[in-house]
């Protein structure tokens, strides 16, 4: 045996660092489910002075497009979280729904584009998607979209209740062979043009504003400022549906049960499975409620959409309006400023000439603070409780 | 004998409400104290004082004769006080030795000293007569066996005070002695001990000096033998108990409202056969490993059985615990944390957790949560819970007790006809047990049939109407006359483990 020492932990040892004590004021507002909405207002403030094209009409407006097909997305993982799980195949979702709506109403295809995809000749050709010029056509899309996202969630569902995998593994499968099979179905190629009435469902201004000069004979289009638009009526009420029934319903209390403790939910006779596969499908529907408006705003149906970082985005807003990443505390409310500050980051950011991976950096670093922010949360709790 | 540690005017408050007043305190060196008191009395705050978690709110510690204010738990490990928490603190995926030298690593050419740690551990293992190599996961080792390393991680840091924290809840009857067997060694060895426990037994068996506590306040202290166990339980309640156990209300009716017929399911349990009457309360018996609370699992519907039929007033018992409760069943778990609370959820929403369908409108199934606070507010006066917030309150700030109290209402709250209570008093002060018994005689009275499961023989013989006796997962004897004999039921549970 040689000079190893056992004394030497009783030297220099590290003390976990303590917070002072917080406030009562303070831990108040902390603790407010309005917390990130003055949040994000605050930060909004202060950056009026130093980037004044925050608060042109053209980028509030665009701003606000932005904010709600992500709402849409975030809102379903807000379920699965709350369940205490997570839902990595969202983003591929997107992509596959999307590859579906440009191949089913597709008004024309191109040869030159389409003509290695294996769904050439199959679901399109040359003179169009397999649904178009049918009557109701771009419901029959959206169905199609919705049942091809539900399919995925109740594949999900039924792995992570029924055969006890982890919904990390489930869905991290989904990410990656849901999103190639969406990029082997048309070779990675956009599909274009999709009929206006689709089209439509991703800006459709049904409220604009038009802030020029009055005595111009004819207004010209881009300076026209949509804020209420189809996009905003459909996340609003996605939104409402998706708080109403987390936080009014019987099925909201079983989600938000089996998330605080599976096994007394399960005991206390709690659907437990029925409860997560109906979660993992409320997931995959709202994405591919995203892809919609996505597709609609790209006039296209792209399959590489939701790829990359999209998944941090809607995971960190979820995260960052308070919902628990392990379950049994969630809203929707959050998730709605959640989504608001995030968004405000990022376009921020943007009118800040930022490079993309600045930006990323950033939003990294934004997400570890709402980590701690979380963190600080559930010590204020506690100390109340204590 | 000296003191090693002494407390001057201990307080504590939270939020301007006292949790320990007061308290002045020797504890003797080399000597074993026992500290009881009702849940809620104030043990657990006076302990995170001594060992440095939660500063004094006034008062001062004394240890050695000098001034002892410890900033955190490290500093009261220098000093030598080691704290065995209820729920341990080990490492599960890690080695016994990785557990003991987890605070530092004695390093050889910077890399851990595999050998050196695997020697030290295995000494200290040796004095414990602990029979597990150093290398041995945690997750491998029984409750009785996880407790020892804990102890040898106290010794390892030299601790000459050593507190446990209710250490026998989860240990068989042969851990516990053998963990007797230890603190006995350790006080010879010049070692103190603080001995914090809920079986009076225990306390009056094994310690030198007692010191209890009641609202927060030290209300009598000595020696033991000034203090037989009906006077340590006068002291903590501050009241006569007229008795450990409450008089039966009801008595058996000729109904059969629950009946098991033939129950298999190969190596847990072998034909199980038995009925409860309305008005009765049965007792199941048997030690650890018996196989009672699998039965209790297997009767619940959450596990599968081969063989043989389960009814309920005649229906036949079919499905998973939806639809058992749904026909009238109801299950108080033995492990109210993991199996019987949303700790971090309120109150009300732990009460209503079983019912909460019942309280759906349609068409959307929306909670109506008027009638629901009203239900929830009903229950809390019914199981007479201490809880002034259950709209917002956590189910974990509650006491043992109460949270007892609160698994229970949320059974209440379906009005089942079938009730199966798993171990419900296991820690839970005197006062609480008193109430949780009296709760199991009213809800026979009202018609009900109980099976109460337990390992305590007292409390059985003190509620039941009739009690039988598991061994290895068979029914081997019935006991239907009161007064009971516990050697017979003893001699029953210890049958084959004794041949």
């Amino acid at each position: 045996m040689s000079v190893t020492s056992l004394q030497k932990d009783r030297r220099g040892r590290a003390r976990p660092p303590r917070f002072g004590s917080i406030p009562r004021k303070a831990g108040d507002l902390i603790l407010s489910d309005f917390f990130v909405l003055y949040l994000s207002l605050a930060y909004f403030l202060v950056l009026v002075p130093f980037l004044p094209t925050l608060t042109n009409p053209a980028n509030l407006s665009n701003l606000l497009s932005n904010m709600w097909p992500l709402l849409v997305v975030a809102v379903g993982q807000t379920f699965v979280l709350t369940v205490g799980g997570i839902d990595l195949s969202q983003g591929a979702v997107i992509g596959l729904t999307s590859a579906i709506a440009g191949a089913l109403l597709a008004t024309a295809g191109s040869a030159n584009v389409l003509s290695n995809a294996p769904i050439w000749g199959v679901l399109i050709g040359e003179e169009g998607g397999a649904l178009n010029g049918v009557p109701g056509a771009v419901w029959l899309g959206i169905a199609a979209m919705l049942l091809a996202g539900a399919l995925v969630g109740l594949l999900n569902g039924v792995s992570v209740a029924y055969l006890n995998m982890p919904p990390f593994m489930v869905t991290l499968v989904g990410l990656i062979a849901i999103g190639a099979f969406a990029i082997w179905l048309t070779q990675s190629e956009n599909i274009r043009p999709l009929p206006e009435a689709f089209i439509k469902l991703g800006k459709g201004d049904i409220v604009s504003l038009y802030l020029g000069p009055q005595d111009e004979p004819r207004i010209p289009r881009r300076q026209v400022y949509s804020f209420v638009t189809w996009p905003m009526l459909l996340a609003i009420s996605i939104a409402v549906a998706a708080h109403l029934l987390l936080s009014r319903t019987v099925f909201g209390r079983y989600v938000n049960a089996v998330g605080a403790n599976r096994k007394t939910a399960e005991i206390s006779g709690v659907p437990v499975r029925r409860v997560i596969v109906t979660v993992f499908v409320i997931s995959a529907l709202c994405a591919a409620a995203g892809s919609i408006l996505y597709s609609a705003r790209l006039e296209a149906g792209r399959p590489t959409l939701g790829e990359g970082a999209f998944l941090l985005d809607v995971i960190g807003a979820v995260v960052i309006g308070g919902t628990s990443l392990f379950g049994g505390r969630g809203k929707i409310i959050w998730t709605v400023f959640g989504v608001f500050f995030f968004v405000l980051l990022s376009n921020t950011l943007n009118l800040m000439n930022l490079s993309a991976f600045v930006i990323d950096m950033v939003k990294g670093a934004v997400i570890l603070a709402a980590a701690i922010l979380n963190v600080l949360r559930t010590r204020l709790i506690q100390e109340r409780t204590a | 004998m000296s003191t090693l540690l002494r407390l001057d005017n201990l307080s504590r408050d939270f939020f301007g409400i006292p949790a320990v007043r007061s308290v002045t305190l020797e504890v003797p060196q080399g000597a074993v104290l026992g500290l009881v008191g009702e849940n809620g009395a104030g043990k657990s705050t006076l302990m995170n004082m001594i060992g440095g978690v939660l500063p004094p709110s006034s008062g001062r510690l004394f240890w050695r004769g000098a001034p002892y204010a410890p900033r955190d738990a490290v500093d009261a490990a220098e000093a030598g006080i080691a704290f065995i928490h209820q729920e341990l603190n080990l490492f599960h995926n890690l080695t016994i030795a990785e557990n003991l030298f987890i605070d530092g690593f004695p390093k050889r050419f910077g890399l851990i000293d595999r050998r050196a740690i695997a020697a030290r551990a295995g000494e200290l293992l040796a004095d414990l007569e602990l029979d597990a190599t150093p290398n041995t996961l945690i997750e491998e080792l029984s409750p009785g066996e996880r407790q020892l390393v804990e102890i040898a991680k106290a010794l390892h840091r030299e601790a000459e005070l050593i507190i446990f924290d209710e250490p026998t809840t989860s240990l068989t009857p042969r851990e516990t002695k053998r963990l007797f067997d230890v603190i006995a060694r350790l006080k010879t060895s010049g070692k103190t001990v603080v001995f914090i426990s809920h079986v009076l037994g225990d306390v009056a068996e094994h310690c030198d000096h007692l010191a209890v506590l009641r609202d927060g306040q030290l209300v009598a202290k000595g020696p033991i033998a000034d203090f037989p166990v009906p006077e340590m339980i006068r002291a903590m309640i501050g009241r006569e108990l007229s008795g450990l156990f409450p008089d039966r209300t009801s008595i058996p009716q000729a109904e059969i409202v629950f009946a098991a017929e033939g129950l298999g399911q190969s190596g847990v349990v072998e034909n199980v056969s038995f009925e409860v009457r309305a008005g009765e309360i049965l007792g199941l018996f048997g030690l650890m490993g018996s196989g009672r609370s699998e039965l209790a699992r297997i009767l619940f519907g959450l596990d599968p059985h081969e063989t043989g039929t389960a009814t309920l007033a005649g229906a036949r018992l079919t499905g998973g615990p939806g639809r058992r409760i749904a026909q009238g069943m109801a299950f108080v778990t033995e492990n109210r944390r993991e199996e019987g609370l949303m700790m971090e959820a309120p109150v009300a929403e732990n009460l209503a957790l079983v019912t909460i369908d019942r309280f759906g409108r349609l068409p959307a199934a929306t909670v109506d949560r008027a009638a629901m606070r009203e239900a929830t507010e009903k229950m809390r006066d019914k199981v007479q819970l201490k809880a002034a917030d259950i709209a917002s309150q956590p189910a974990k700030s509650l006491s043992g007790g109460n949270q007892q109290k609160v698994v229970i209402g949320k059974w209440l709250m379906a009005g089942p006809r079938f009730f199966i209570l798993d171990e419900p008093t296991r820690g839970v002060d005197v006062g609480a047990k008193y109430e949780i018994y009296a709760l199991a005689d009213r809800l026979a009275a009202e018609g009900g049939a109980v099976l109460f499961i337990s390992s305590e023989i007292e409390e059985l013989m003190g509620v039941c109407d009739r009690i039988m006796v598991m061994n290895r997962g068979e029914i081997v004897g019935k006991f239907a006359e009161r007064p009971f004999s516990d050697e017979a039921i003893l001699a029953a549970a210890f049958r084959e483990v004794a041949a």
